[in-house]
């Protein structure tokens, strides 16, 4: 199959729910926004951004027990700890993450996404470019 | 009731599209964000899928003079409307968090259904890292009542 087609459809998935979101139920689709206001405030419409992360858990169970979509992160343990807390601090600070800022706030061209995502997307390649290929070289790697 | 429902489909399929597109594999992730190296373009294309989808909806809500069911107050695009430096640091951290780990909030609360022990540690980081950033923002208050932008750039 084209390489192309799984995720433009999975995409187009995503453009979906953040309509449904968006149309139904007044809300923008942005995951950690939803995840700090379900475990960490006591704001409105907390049933219904559960809803929303009980929904995201589901394809997990059911996507990792049948269709063979369970993965993991290939970092340490440690460095996966601290990316978390960087991730809590930093979508937290910023106001969004790759749902809020990437798909939510570019589709309705708002210019504040656009410097995050373009932002995030940066320094996400510096790290990468760094852990992935100078360090290695640092330490030796053949 | 209704509304619990539909934001438990919005959910599930907004899992899906993340699932389906491979987008839950930390390796692709990291892969899109590797320019030097194993360059994988899919997350590019996830997003023109999903930006596609739902900015053309937005046109077609706009052009009905219709804005959606309600106002998002609290949520990603309208907590403030200017580019300023929270957005900017805030973004930078996310990004360096992203690429070291290879998740994103969405793939990882999904993660957490395939029952493993580092999908939970992820998390529960990130839980840690909301309170400290509130925290760090409640500690700052005092000095940025008003307008925050105006302040800094005085």
């Amino acid at each position: 199959m084209n390489p192309w087609i799984a995720p433009l459809v999975g995409g187009a998935l995503i453009g979906l729910a953040a309509s449904l979101f968006w149309v139904v139920n007044g809300r923008v689709a942005g995951v950690s926004g939803i995840l700090h206001d379900v475990v960490l405030s006591r704001g409105a419409g907390r049933a219904e951004k559960l809803a929303f992360l009980a929904g995201l858990v589901a394809v997990g169970v059911v996507g990792g027990r049948f269709f063979g979509v369970a993965s993991t992160s290939p970092a340490p343990f440690g460095a996966l700890l601290v990316a978390g807390v960087l991730v809590g601090f930093g979508t937290r600070l910023g106001g969004g993450c790759t749902s809020g800022h990437g798909v939510c706030g570019i589709s309705r061209w708002s210019p504040r996404s656009l410097v995050a995502t373009a932002t995030f997307i940066a320094t996400g390649a510096l790290t990468v470019f760094v852990v992935g290929h100078v360090v290695p070289h640092l330490v030796g790697a053949p | 009731m209704k509304r619990v429902v539909t934001a438990g489909l919005a959910g599930g399929l907004f899992g899906v599209g993340l699932a389906i597109s491979g987008m839950t594999e930390p390796r692709n992730v990291i892969g899109f964000l590797d320019l030097f190296g194993h360059f994988n373009p899919s997350l590019a294309a996830v997003m023109v899928g999903a930006i596609g989808v739902h900015a053309t909806v937005l046109f077609f809500l706009r052009r009905r003079g219709d804005v959606g069911a309600g106002t998002a107050a609290s949520d990603a695009t309208s907590a403030s409307r200017n580019i300023d430096r929270d957005l900017v640091v805030g973004a930078a951290l996310f990004g360096v968090g992203w690429g070291l780990a290879g998740y994103c909030p969405g793939p990882a609360i999904v993660s957490l259904g395939f029952l493993t022990a580092r999908p939970v540690a992820f998390v529960a980081a990130v839980l840690v890292g909301m309170v400290a950033a509130d925290a760090f923002r409640r500690a700052r208050a005092p000095r940025s009542t008003g307008d925050y932008f105006a302040l800094s750039e005085r």
